[in-house]
């Protein structure tokens, strides 16, 4: 296996992010609950940004409103733009769809389609309709490229299920690069795999930023470390007047300056490990 | 020491469990009373199959298959009335089968379910899987008449009543076959670019199929079996030629053994024991496919 470069730091990564995703200002609400209050935070272009905080910050709540997935929840509401290349993805004639095509998503639990895994990944080109001259080649190099072809590619045509956790995971990944999106959403993604499974996601993210901007939502603060070229920590405030608890973002900054130099004390608290 | 103290323990739990535990008097009075209620209702249907397998077993021949109702009991055969059920069936299923699973489709996948309609729907569907079958033979006949329709001994008018009495059950196995697909697999889906329709068609139905297929089959075997209906819409008829068409005049298996039984002669009364065979077949043939196929299918997630 190729021995792949820590995480960026330094000169390397510019102080500004030069952000492909952002947000501004963004609350995000489920009924009259505010989970999410004024995020304004840049996702950097082919850079892996890490969302961390302890449960219940809203930081999963902030990633499915990034690709629109929140839509799918009765009473959601973002308020607040996101912009996807200086556009707003809530804007009156941008379609849901079209944003989740182009802000692809890898969910907490692998969830292939009870299909084949060839159909897996050759799932997302077809319903998007995108002209393919060989979906072969295509399925070779999604898979290749999420460095799973050499694991599978002589049981193309049997069924998803049958893979392991982490390959099933490593699947998914695959599945959503096939349809060339722009930025890939990580929502826990190796919440449920094993460390050994775990090396290969976090291994993988390495070569995906070099296409790809990633976000991924962790709960494992190592892994931020080892991911993350910027880092946003997150927690949730609790209202002195009404008692509601909301997600606020604390601090922002390059991933190697959030976890040795924290500006702010509660994310040295929750670093430190003296909360969350 | 220690060990005394453990034995001592469990010799206290077990000594407990002999008071009022398993082997005591009241839980195997119950037990045996289980038993019974089990026996019992075995009993019935060993007795019921063994009396229709002695009556009919003699009749069980080609004749069967071959003749047409005559006045003359060793004449006389079910083929109108094989191949009419065979009929029926077909054109219930063509009438059930896609308005039902596109009923629940749309209950399940698109209607907002917290609508006071919706809910209203929901809570009839569950109403209508409960009437009795006679009631939608009188729905059909009103229709009939509304529409001055005159010959009502046709294929498709016995089969609109049968697709009626089945569609809730396969609106609600449907639904429930759809409720057992992950949500994340729905998501997973969408995250892709899939629109809602796409993510039905390709993704969700695709794996409630064997769930769907199970309770479908398991509804056509109850039309299959349904004669009260059909009774009232004219099925009761002596039929010398097959049913050959969705508009052609029919009779059922039921039927025909409803009719044979109100004969006199002892030969129509094997007939019709005959005829139950059959019918006794075809229907456990027809759950013994849903079962395979639930089992083949069960738990792919």
């Amino acid at each position: 296996m190729v021995i792949h470069t820590a995480v960026r730091t330094g000169a390397s990564l510019p102080d500004r992010p030069y952000g492909q995703l952002e947000c501004e200002h963004v609350d995000v609400y489920y009924g009259s609950f505010r989970a999410v209050t004024d995020v304004s935070l840049p996702f950097g272009i082919h850079e892996v940004t890490a969302l961390i905080g302890p449960s219940g910050c809203g930081k999963s709540t902030l990633l499915r409103s990034l690709n629109r997935m929140n839509d799918l929840i009765d009473g959601a509401r973002v308020d607040g733009r996101v912009t996807f290349m200086g556009e707003d993805i809530y804007g009156k004639r941008v379609d849901a769809i079209e944003v989740r095509r182009r802000i692809g998503m890898v969910f907490q639990k692998p969830n292939p389609f009870p299909k084949s895994i060839y159909d897996n990944i050759a799932y997302g080109p077809r319903v998007n309709g995108m002209r393919v001259d060989d979906m072969g080649d295509l399925v070779e190099e999604a898979l290749t490229k999420a460095a799973l072809w050499d694991e599978v590619k002589d049981k193309l045509k049997q069924s998803a299920l049958g893979l392991s956790g982490g390959q099933q995971q490593r699947l998914c990944i695959a599945r959503t690069i096939a349809v060339k999106p722009d930025v890939i959403l990580m929502d826990e993604p190796c919440s449920a795999l094993d460390p050994i499974a775990t090396a290969k996601i976090e291994d993988l993210m390495h070569e995906l930023r070099d296409e790809y901007t990633i976000v991924i939502v962790t709960h494992n603060m190592q892994q931020a470390a080892r991911v993350a070229d910027r880092t946003a920590f997150f927690t949730a405030q609790v209202d002195e007047t009404s008692g509601d608890r909301t997600g606020v973002l604390v601090e922002f900054g390059k991933t190697a300056q959030i976890f040795e130099n924290p500006q702010d004390q509660r994310t040295e608290d929750y670093i430190s490990g003296r909360f969350g | 020491m220690a060990t005394y103290g453990i034995g001592r323990v469990v010799e206290r739990t077990l000594e407990g469990r002999a008071r009022g535990g398993e082997h005591s008097l009241r839980p195997l009075l119950f037990l045996g009373a289980l038993w019974f209620c089990l026996f019992f209702a075995l009993l019935f249907l060993v007795v019921l199959v063994a009396t229709t397998l002695l009556d009919g077993a003699a009749r069980l021949d080609l004749r069967l298959f071959t003749e047409f109702p005559a006045s003359a009991p060793e004449r006389a055969g079910a083929r109108p009335a094989i191949l009419g059920s065979l009929w029926v069936i077909l054109a219930t299923a063509i009438m059930a089968i896609p308005l039902g699973i596109a009923a629940a489709v749309h209950l399940e996948e698109f209607s907002n379910q917290k609508n006071w309609f919706n809910r209203f729907i929901e809570v009839n569907i569950q109403n209508l899987a409960a009437i009795p079958s006679i009631v939608y033979g009188m729905l059909t006949l009103s229709a009939l008449a509304l529409l001055g329709i005159a010959n009502k001994n046709m294929v498709w008018v016995g089969a609109l009543a049968l697709a009626m009495l089945i569609l809730p059950v396969i609106i609600i196995a449907t639904r429930e076959a759809l409720r057992a697909v992950p949500l994340e697999i729905r998501q997973g889906s969408l995250a892709l670019g899939a629109t809602p329709l796409q993510t039905t068609l390709r993704n969700t139905l695709p794996a409630a199929i064997p769930g769907i297929a199970t309770g479908t089959i398991l509804a056509l075997s109850r039309a299959l079996g349904e004669a009260a209906p059909l009774l009232l819409l004219g099925g009761l008829v002596y039929l010398t030629f097959d049913p050959n068409g969705f508009a052609s005049g029919y009779t059922t298996m039921p039927i025909q053994i409803f009719n044979w039984t109100g004969r006199p002669q002892d030969g129509f009364h094997e007939l019709a024991a005959a005829t139950s065979i059959l019918l006794l077949v075809l229907l456990v043939a027809m759950n013994a496919v849903a079962i395979v196929i639930r089992n083949k299918f069960q738990k792919r997630w």
